[in-house]
């Protein structure tokens, strides 16, 4: 697979190489391994989708997953041991170094996570993703029976569903490995080529599972179709701005575009639309304001399971790219675009949170507070320090296992018409069930960044990374935003604790073994982040990108 | 074990077991006395080992927690400290006591009210504790949970109201204040080469920093303990959160976590940032003048019990400010005393007109008249707190004002004699309140409705706390022993202050000499 890639890409990936192109390029393969298991399981995983009996896909494909995932990060752990410097390889397409291993092993992680939770049947009966049974059915469908209603549909999907048993769409998994692969060649790409085909490779998959929830079929199409479009300009954008840098420095190499950058005659014009285009797209992904337009409307329809792999982990990815664009390729001319990635910052920090306060909506609120937190990674990602860097990492890891958290256990406080998430519904949730009250409020708190959690953690550093980079203002502004933020969740506190319940609420489904699993994960995490967080801080110390 | 850590300890294990045993109401309500009690032990043995004069911070303990950011746990206590501490652990059996009986809103247990009560002891006595300047950050952010809780669970009508605004003014301070620590952290780092948050450490760095960089250090600080306090501007949420707290939750507000405010000033605004202290002094007098006189106003039109104790603390917080930053060191131990004298008299006036309000049912003054003549002896717990609180000579809180103003005169005459007018208006609506309350014929709706009126069929139980009676009784056996140790102390602490005086004396010394001041003329030693 990787050699496939390889053979493809380099030859375009600068004009040097293209003389020996004939020659097999060298295969650290140690370092790619986490690489070809996640994606030679996500290709077993599609040969098992055409092979495997129905009643036993699940099962299967549930294994294979988890085990990859496992399986890769312990390969990854191997390798960290044994490198600090870290290498390129794959004729110089891949770099693997400290930054990248931690950036991956937090991917791999939080999508040990996120899978646990496409994995659950049992909150939702039978799976929260379409059963087989209805691709068949789907004409019909999308003509308007009452199926596509939202919410007058229960019973009628109860049916649809009932006779298939364990009728849950399996090939959720093999996408989400393809996903997942691409996430992580994504911020390990040291060519902008091959950090496209990346964005490709994990965007494509995440726009079908968008599509494919169970209930309230039209909001979930409706948030697939929004994404894929917009998300389809976002690489265009990206695309176009890779060819602007390629006529700027005559490479698609991140390290010649770095030289170009650092001194050179020639068209300043040229590197900073491209820059700004290619920035444009990564932003698309991190779901940055003004480009988040997409991340509500997607956040609401996707299946509550997608949504938190989508928010943790493509967080972190886009991210990973950023940093290591910034870092590796842009650092020197960050004279010249420091102040507009600084507006972007507070922008960001800005619409999340002034509109996040005019939600009613819990996942819709959640998505506009991932809004504001990316204008905190912002922040992070434009203090080209080392302690910049560091503190960058540490925050993408301690924010993505509390979203993790935020969405398995959204997904537990449903009515008979699915999940509840109007904010009303949640008014005393405390009363009916104190301990997801209580855990969801912690939650709260790790995203409002209340120390003792991994959020306040993460602000810490990051701010005080940014504070001695010499950005004083920035911070000052995003403290003022942090403390409004807060009002987010405390809203949400209030309801959940000092309202009378509403007498036909919602009620809180007992979670099965798969999400408590990675619930309790993501709570674990966020409090060890917060009170422990050295051993966290060390790794991601470690070192920064190679190139 | 250290003392200290025991003392920070004790209250969060005993908030873990009454949480457990939160069912059972008498062994929860048992167990949170105990455990509170036995915090007042150990406080009073750590007063016993404290040497005044000795070491600046004493009982210290110290522990590596973030080593890459020079974060360590440190603990210790100046005099300071160790007498709010103290102060801490004398009202915690009092407040429970109070509320042993008090009604809740439905569905709320006593044992968790408990529970979070002993959990907001744990982490104020550890705020007073820090010696490390993240780890303060940390619980003084941490302390808001229990309390928004304490305040949104368990208050009055419009408790979410006055919860969300408390944390958010709070948590606003907080993450300003955050802003100055992580510039001092970078400030150290970058003038040593090696970051750190030691309190002691920073003191040494940032004392000698340039003007500005005291400056914003000082701004960001002073924004976070003026919230607290709270100091005028920023006053707004304390009468919010009094009127729709719990008594017992007010007595703790009011007593004790405003008084972080204060300590703040003391421990960190100045020795940290002295040359911008004594620069911005000006400011911070203007405001606690301003506070003083605003209070005091405010608390003579006010027609709600509660709105009045926040409005009294508000003048008397402004006061204090006025001591900490006249810079002598009379003055200095008049305001650090007057922080413990506050905390007993404005804790007894709370706890006896939260007596009133459970027998009539109502916060509004108008609703009472004539008690006194009914319940003689609540009257004469009024008029003792109600004196203590306007500062009578013989009193506590006299000894401190005296000082207070004793000392600012000689280097703050115009602010002193402004603040002196306070004074005046305090007696003015310490009596008013007394006499609209207590004395002439028994009227108002309250009183009357509890005596047998046409209300009392409709509503016994609001009436009176425990049973359904028709007179408002006087103080039983409980109530006596709530408000006696109180009465003793501002007694005692009235006629003989020099026990504390002199735990607190060698403290605010440092201080000075931290901040580079001496006194114009020479100290008396507080006596």
């Amino acid at each position: 697979m990787g050699v496939l890639t390889q053979s493809q890409t380099a030859p375009l990936g600068g004009g040097r190489v293209l003389a020996q192109s004939a020659e097999m390029p060298q295969i650290d393969y140690g370092a790619v391994a986490p690489l070809l298991i996640v994606f030679g399981a996500a290709c077993l995983g599609v040969l098992v989708e055409a092979f495997a009996p129905a009643h036993r896909r699940w099962s299967v494909q549930v294994g294979l997953t988890l085990l990859a995932v496992l399986l890769a990060g312990v390969f990854l752990g191997m390798h960290a041991q044994e490198i600090n410097t870290g290498a390129t390889t794959l004729a110089g397409t891949l770099a693997i170094g400290p930054a990248a291993l931690f950036l991956w092993g937090t991917l791999l992680a939080l999508s040990f996570g996120a899978v646990l939770l496409l994995a659950d049947r049992s909150v939702e009966p039978g799976g929260a993703f379409v059963a087989e049974s209805n691709i068949l059915a789907r004409p019909g469908e999308s003509t308007g029976t009452p199926v596509d209603a939202p919410g007058a549909a229960s019973a009628a999907v109860m049916q649809r569903s009932a006779p298939g048993g364990v009728g849950m769409r399996t090939e959720v998994f093999p996408l989400a490995l393809f996903s997942l692969g691409g996430m992580m060649v994504f911020c390990a790409a040291n060519d902008l080529l091959t950090m496209f085909v990346a964005l490709e490779v994990l965007s494509l998959p995440l726009y079908l599972l968008c599509g494919l929830a169970k209930r309230r079929r039209l909001l979930s199409q409706e948030a697939a179709v929004k994404y894929f479009l917009l998300g389809a300009f976002a690489s265009a954008f990206f695309l176009y701005g890779l060819a602007l840098l390629y006529g700027y420095s005559g490479s698609v190499r991140l390290p010649e575009i770095a030289a170009a950058t650092a001194g050179s005659l020639r068209s300043d014009t040229l590197l900073f639309a491209g820059l700004g285009l290619v920035v444009m797209g990564l932003l698309f992904k991190g779901s940055v304001a003004p480009f988040h337009l997409w991340t509500p409307d997607v956040y609401h329809g996707a299946p509550t399971a997608v949504t938190g792999f989508m928010a943790a982990c493509t967080k972190v990815a886009a991210f990973g790219a950023l940093l290591r664009l910034l870092h590796v390729a842009f650092q020197a001319s960050s004279w010249e675009w420091h102040w507009v990635l600084w507006t972007v910052a507070v922008v960001s920090m800005v619409v999340g949170v002034v509109l996040g306060l005019t939600q009613q909506d819990v996942k819709r609120m959640i998505a506009y507070s991932s809004i504001a937190h990316a204008g905190f990674l912002m922040v992070g990602s434009i203090t080209l320090t080392d302690r910049g860097l560091m503190a960058t990492l540490f925050y993408l890891l301690a924010y993505g296992f509390t979203t993790l958290a935020v969405f398995g256990l959204l997904g537990l406080v449903r009515t008979s018409e699915g999940e509840a998430t109007r904010m009303s519904d949640w008014a005393g949730l405390a009363r009916r069930s104190p301990l997801v009250a209580g855990v969801f409020t912690f939650l709260l708190l790790a995203l409002a960044g209340i120390p003792a959690t991994s959020g306040f953690m993460g602000k810490f550093v990051v701010f005080s990374a940014a504070f001695s980079a010499g950005m004083g203002p920035l911070v000052v502004i995003a403290l003022l935003a942090s403390a409004l933020a807060a009002y987010l969740y405390i809203r949400l506190v209030v309801l959940m604790f000092f309202h009378e319940p509403a007498p036909e609420g919602p009620t809180v489904s007992v979670p099965g073994p798969f999400t408590t699993a990675a619930v309790t994960l993501g709570v674990v995490v966020t409090l060890l982040l917060g009170v422990v967080p050295m051993l966290a801080l060390d790794w991601a110390s470690v070192g920064g990108f190679v190139s | 074990m250290n003392l200290l850590l025991a003392l920070i300890l004790l209250p969060l294990l005993g908030a873990v077991v009454v949480a457990l045993a939160r069912g059972n109401e008498p062994a929860a309500k048992w167990t949170a006395l105990g455990f509170a009690l036995l915090e007042l032990v150990l406080a009073a043995a750590a007063w016993g080992v404290y040497e005044p004069g000795a070491a600046r911070l004493q009982l210290s303990g110290s522990v590596d927690w973030i080593p890459r950011y020079g974060v360590s746990l440190s603990f210790g206590l100046d005099g300071i400290a160790l007498v709010m501490v103290a102060v801490i652990a004398l009202l915690m059996p009092l407040v429970l006591g109070f509320s042993w009986n008090e009604r809740l809103p439905a569905g709320r247990s006593r044992g968790g009210f408990f529970a979070l009560l002993l959990l907001q002891q744990a982490l104020t006595v550890a705020v007073f504790a820090a010696t490390d300047l993240f780890l303060f950050y940390v619980l003084f952010e941490l302390m808001l949970i229990p309390m928004y809780f304490l305040i949104g669970g368990y208050g009055g009508e419009r408790r979410r109201y006055a919860a969300v605004k408390f944390f958010l003014y709070s948590f606003l301070g907080g993450l300003i204040m955050l802003a100055s620590a992580i510039g001092a952290y970078t400030y150290a780092a970058s003038t040593t080469g090696v970051g750190t948050f030691d309190w002691a450490t920073l003191r040494g760095v940032l004392s000698e920093a340039p003007l500005e960089v005291q400056v914003w250090v000082f701004v960001g600080f002073f924004v976070a303990f003026a919230v607290k306090a709270p100091l005028v501007p920023l006053h707004t949420w304390l009468p919010d959160a009094a009127q729709q707290a719990p008594v017992g939750v007010l007595v703790l507000v009011v007593g004790v976590l405003d008084k972080v405010g204060t300590f703040g000033f003391l421990r960190y605004s100045l020795p940290l940032t002295p040359e911008a202290s004594r620069m911005l002094a000006p400011l911070v007098l203007t405001l606690g003048v301003v506070g003083v006189l605003y209070g005091s106003l405010q608390a003579l039109g006010q027609t709600d019990l509660k709105r009045l104790l926040a409005y009294v603390s508000i003048a008397h917080f402004g006061f204090i400010a006025l001591g900490i930053f006249a810079f002598t060191s009379q003055a200095q131990v008049g305001a650090a005393s007057y922080m413990v004298n506050h905390s007993i008299a404005t804790g007894m006036l709370v706890l006896v007109v939260g007596m009133i309000i459970a027998r009539g049912g109502s916060t509004s003054i108008a609703d009472y008249g004539g008690m006194a003549r009914i319940t003689p002896l609540l009257g004469g717990m009024l008029l003792v707190a109600g004196l203590s609180t306007l500062s009578l000579p013989g009193t506590n809180s006299f000894v401190s004002e005296f000082l207070v103003l004793l000392g600012s005169f000689t280097t703050r005459p115009v602010y002193t004699v402004l603040a002196t007018v306070g004074l005046v208006l305090a007696a003015a609506y310490v009596l008013r309140l007394y006499q609209r309350v207590m004395q002439g014929p028994p009227s108002g709706t309250a009183v009357l409705d509890t005596l047998g009126g046409p209300g009392a069929a409709t509503d016994p139980e609001a009436a009176v706390g425990g049973g359904s009676r028709t007179t408002p009784r006087d103080l039983d056996g409980r109530e006596i022993g709530v408000l006696a140790p109180l009465v003793v102390l501002v007694l005692v602490l009235g006629l003989y202050p020099a026990p504390m005086l002199d735990v607190i004396t060698p403290s605010v010394e440092a201080t000075m000499s931290e901040v580079g001041v001496t006194d114009p003329v020479t100290s008396q030693g507080g006596n």
